[in-house]
C-alpha cells in the first residue's frame, strides 16, 4: 500500500525528516509513536501533499504510484486520507454542505455518480450514528464552536464516507477525554478492512489500547529509529521517550 | 485607455455612412448621431412618442447636466469618458449580433454550460439573431406563459409594463412619480439619464394588493436590449407588497461600455418593495482591457409609515461598479435594508454600497455587507447611515465583511455616520479576512480542487446575504461566484 524511502523534508528551510524508511501492507495498522519534533506531523502533512513541506529527496509509492508526483486533491481522489490534529473552521460553510461537497468532488474524480440528496442523507445519518454525532451537528457550520470531541469525530466521519485505502490519523487522541478516545477509536476500528491500511500517529500509548496496531514505529529526530509489534507500545508507556531524544526535541 | 479606445474603435467598426441622413429621417434609423445636444435629447423623446411634458423634463435635465461635473470621490480609476463620443439613442438592430452561436465568445459559451443555462436561452443572452421567439417557446414553453403571467397580474391590478408603455397608458402615475426619489438635478449620472433615458421597467402595485408573483423569470425575457440608460420605476401603494428581481446570473453579451441607470422605488403607508440584483456584465478581459463601467443610482424611498424597503445585490461582473442602492426612511416605522454581496476579480473596480437616511421616528435599517476581492482588484464599501434630528429611536445595524483571496487586491470600508437625533442607536462592525492556506488545504484533503475550495469557503462567507435572494436564485448564485472567482488561486 505505502513504501516510503529515505524521506527527507524541509518545514520553513530546516530538514525535519531525514532519511525515513516505512513500509505499510496492505490491510495493516501502524502506529507512528515518537517525542515532540520528531517529525511525526510532517510525515503526515507530506503524505496529504501540504504545499509548506518540501521534499528534499527519497521517494513515497502509494499503491505503485509516485505519491509525490500528486498534488493534494489527486491524493484525497486516489484514496489518500488524512485526519487533520487540528481541523480547520470554516464560517458559514454547514457541515453536511461540506460533507456532501466532499463526497462527490471524489465521486466525480472517480467517475462515480454524484449521490442525490436523498441518497446522501441516507449514508450520513447511518455513519453519523455509528460515531454518536448528532444531525443538529452537521446543520452547524464546519468545526465552528465545534468541542475537541466533536471535532475529531468530525474527521472520523469524513474518513468513513469518503472510504479511502490509507487512513492517516495525526494525533486523532490529543485533547480527547477517555469516552471520546472510545468513541473515536470504535470508530476507526469499524473502518478496519482487509483492503485498507492506517498510519495511526499519536504521543501517547492510550490511543492504542483501543486501536490495537499490527507495527508500532518510533520516531527520533526524523527517521524511524526502531520498530516493533503491539508490545512496543506499552514499552514506552513505561520508559518513556527519553532515549529518543525527547529532551532535545524542538 | 484602452478602454475608452475600445469604446471608439467599436463605434467606428458601426458603419456612420449608413445613417449619414441622420434623425430627421423617417426611415427606420438605427441611431441618433454621435454626441449629446438638446437636438439629439429631442430626437429621444420624439422617437418614442412622448408627451410634451415628458420631453421638457429630459431638456431640464440635459440643461442641468451640462452645468455638472463627473465624481470624482469613488474609489476607481478609469480614462475620462468623452460623451461627445458616445451614441445616445439606437433602435433594435436586426443586423446586429452573431448569426449563431458557433459566432459567439466560447469563453461566454463555457460560462453558460457551467451555469446550466439551456441551450435556447443561451442564445437569447448572447445575442444571436433572431433567437428571442425561438427562446420563449422552449424556455418558457410557448408564449402563452408569458399570456398567463401578464394575465394573472392583470386580475391583482398590478401593472408592469416598459416605462414607454407607461408613459401612454398611465401617463398620471409616471407623472407623479418619475423622479420623485432620484430628481433630474441628483447626480452627474442620474441627471444624465434623466435626458435620454431609453427604456425600463415600470411597475404599480395598487392598494392592499400583494403581487402575485415574483416580477423576475418574466423580465429574464423583457430584460433584452433595454439598453445603456435604463429607467426603472416601481411603486408599492398602501398596503401593497412587491418582490422583483432584476438581472440574470449568465453575463449578458453588451455592446455598451457606460452604463448609467437610474432605479426609484417608492413605498406608501405599510407597503413592502424587495428589490433583487444579479449583475454580471462583461468585467473586461484577464488584462483589464474592456468591460463595462456601471454608474447606477439605485434609491427607493419610505414614504409612508411602516413601509419597508430591501435591497439585496449581487455584484460580479462589470470592469467599474459605482452604485449605492439607498433609503429614504421617511415615514415613522420604516424600514431599509440593504444585503449585498460584491465579488471582484481581475482588474475589477467596485466601489457600493448604501445610503440609510433616517428622517422620520421610529425608523429601522440593516446592512449587511461582503465584499470579496481576488486579483488585482479593489474593492471599496462606502455607506452612509444619517439620522435627521427629527429621527427620534432611529436604528440601525451596519457589517461591512470583506475577505481577501490573494494578496494583490485591496478591499476598502468608507462608512460614514451621522445622528443629529441623540437618541439614534447606530451600531457599526467590520472585519476583513483572507481564506487562509490552511483552510484550503483542509478541502483539498478532502478532494476539492482549488477552485471548488474557494466557491464553498466564499459561499460561506456571504451566507448571510445569499438567504435573502429569491429562492430559485439561490442554487444559480452559488454558482455564479464560483465562476466570478475562477482563477483566482494558484
Amino acid at each position: 500500500m505505502l513504501e516510503i524511502k529515505n524521506l527527507h523534508a524541509n518545514v520553513d528551510g530546516r530538514e525535519i525528516l531525514k532519511g525515513l524508511d516505512l513500509t505499510v501492507p496492505t490491510g495493516e495498522v501502524h502506529a507512528i509513536m515518537g517525542p515532540n519534533g520528531s517529525g511525526k506531523s510532517t510525515l503526515a502533512n507530506v503524505l496529504a501533499g501540504k504545499e509548506d513541506y518540501e521534499v528534499t529527496e527519497g521517494s513515497v509509492t502509494f499503491k505503485g504510484e509516485d505519491l509525490l508526483a500528486m498534488d493534494a486533491t489527486e491524493r484525497a481522489v486516489a484514496g489518500v486520507f488524512l485526519a487533520f490534529q487540528y481541523p480547520m473552521e470554516i464560517p458559514g460553510v454547514a457541515t453536511m454542505t461540506f460533507l456532501r461537497s466532499a463526497v462527490n468532488a471524489v465521486r466525480k474524480a472517480r467517475g462515480e455518480e454524484e449521490l442525490s440528496t436523498p441518497d446522501f442523507l441516507r449514508v450520513v445519518k447511518e455513519k453519523a450514528k455509528g460515531l454518536k454525532i448528532d444531525v443538529d451537528m452537521l446543520r452547524r457550520p464546519l468545526n465552528v464552536g465545534f468541542s475537541g470531541g466533536e471535532k475529531k469525530r468530525n474527521e472520523i466521519l469524513q474518513m468513513a464516507l469518503l472510504e479511502p485505502s490509507l487512513c492517516v490519523l495525526d494525533e486523532t487522541d490529543s485533547g480527547l477525554d477517555i469516552d471520546a478516545v472510545r468513541i473515536v477509536a470504535d470508530g476507526v476500528n469499524a473502518l478496519r478492512s482487509p483492503e485498507r491500511s492506517m498510519l495511526v500517529i499519536t504521543h501517547y500509548q492510550r490511543l492504542l489500547n483501543y486501536i490495537v496496531p499490527d507495527r508500532v514505529h518510533v520516531l527520533s529526530a526524523g527517521r524511524v529509529a526502531r520498530s516493533g509489534g503491539p508490545e512496543l507500545a506499552l514499552e514506552l508507556e513505561k520508559s518513556g521517550y527519553a532515549e529518543y531524544g525527547e529532551a532535545s526535541a524542538a | 485607455m484602452p478602454a475608452v479606445q475600445e469604446t471608439v474603435e467599436r463605434v467606428k467598426q458601426i458603419d456612420v455612412d449608413k445613417y449619414k441622413y441622420g434623425f430627421f429621417t423617417d426611415i427606420e434609423s438605427v441611431m441618433a448621431p454621435k454626441g449629446l445636444n438638446e437636438e439629439v435629447v429631442r430626437f429621444i423623446s420624439a422617437k418614442k412618442g412622448e408627451p410634451d411634458w415628458l420631453r421638457d423634463w429630459r431638456l431640464e435635465a440635459f440643461r442641468r447636466w451640462q452645468t455638472m461635473q463627473e465624481p470624482k470621490w469613488a474609489n476607481v480609476q478609469y480614462p475620462k469618458i468623452n460623451f461627445q463620443e458616445l451614441y445616445y439613442y439606437s433602435a433594435p438592430k436586426s443586423t446586429e449580433g452573431p448569426k449563431s452561436l458557433a459566432e459567439v465568445d466560447p469563453e461566454l459559451l463555457k460560462t453558460y454550460e457551467k451555469l446550466g443555462i439551456p441551450l435556447k436561452e443561451q442564445e437569447v443572452l448572447a445575442g444571436v439573431q433572431g433567437a428571442p421567439k425561438v427562446a420563449v417557446d422552449a424556455v418558457f414553453d410557448s408564449v402563452s406563459v408569458v399570456t398567463t403571467f401578464k394575465e394573472e397580474l392583470a386580475k391583482a391590478g398590478v401593472i408592469f409594463c416598459s416605462i414607454s408603455e407607461a408613459v401612454k397608458n398611465h401617463p398620471e402615475l409616471v407623472k407623479k412619480y418619475l423622479g420623485s426619489v432620484v430628481p433630474i438635478t441628483d447626480n452627474f449620472f442620474a441627471t444624465l439619464n434623466s435626458a435620454v433615458f431609453s427604456d425600463g421597467s415600470f411597475v404599480y402595485v395598487p392598494e392592499g394588493v400583494r403581487c402575485p408573483m415574483e416580477l423576475s423569470t418574466y423580465f429574464r425575457i423583457n430584460a433584452e436590449k433595454t439598453g445603456q440608460f435604463e429607467r426603472t420605476l416601481i411603486i408599492a401603494d398602501k398596503g401593497a407588497y412587491v418582490s422583483y428581481l432584476e438581472g440574470c446570473t449568465a453575463p449578458m453579451r453588451d455592446e455598451n461600455q457606460l452604463h448609467a441607470a437610474v432605479v426609484e422605488l417608492v413605498a406608501l403607508e405599510d407597503a413592502e418593495i424587495k428589490y433583487s440584483t444579479v449583475q454580471n456584465w462583461y468585467p473586461g478581459d484577464a488584462e483589464g482591457k474592456g468591460g463595462v463601467y456601471n454608474f447606477v443610482t439605485k434609491r427607493g424611498d419610505c414614504r409612508g409609515h411602516r413601509s419597508k424597503i430591501s435591497w439585496t445585490q449581487v455584484e460580479t461582473g462589470s470592469a467599474i461598479t459605482w452604485k449605492y442602492p439607498s433609503c429614504i426612511l421617511r415615514g415613522n416605522g420604516s424600514r431599509g435594508e440593504f444585503y449585498s454581496i460584491a465579488i471582484s476579480n481581475g482588474y475589477q473596480q467596485v466601489d457600493s454600497g448604501t445610503k440609510m437616511i433616517h428622517l422620520g421616528r421610529d425608523t429601522s435599517s440593516r446592512i449587511i455587507s461582503k465584499g470579496i476581492a481576488a486579483g488585482y482588484s479593489n474593492n471599496t464599501y462606502r455607506g452612509l447611515v444619517s439620522a435627521h434630528r427629527k429621527a427620534t429611536n432611529a436604528r440601525n445595524f451596519t457589517c461591512c465583511d470583506s475577505l481577501l483571496i490573494g494578496d494583490k487586491c485591496g478591499a476598502h470600508t468608507v462608512p460614514y455616520i451621522e445622528a443629529k437625533n441623540a437618541s439614534a442607536t447606530f451600531e457599526h462592525e467590520a472585519t476583513t479576512s483572507k481564506i487562509s492556506d490552511d483552510q484550503l488545504f483542509y478541502c483539498l484533503s478532502r478532494g476539492l480542487s482549488e477552485e471548488e475550495a474557494v466557491a464553498l469557503i466564499v459561499n460561506g462567507f456571504v451566507r448571510d446575504v445569499l438567504q435573502q435572494l429569491p429562492m430559485e436564485f439561490m442554487a444559480e448564485t452559488q454558482k455564479l461566484i464560483g465562476i466570478s472567482l475562477e482563477g483566482s488561486v494558484g
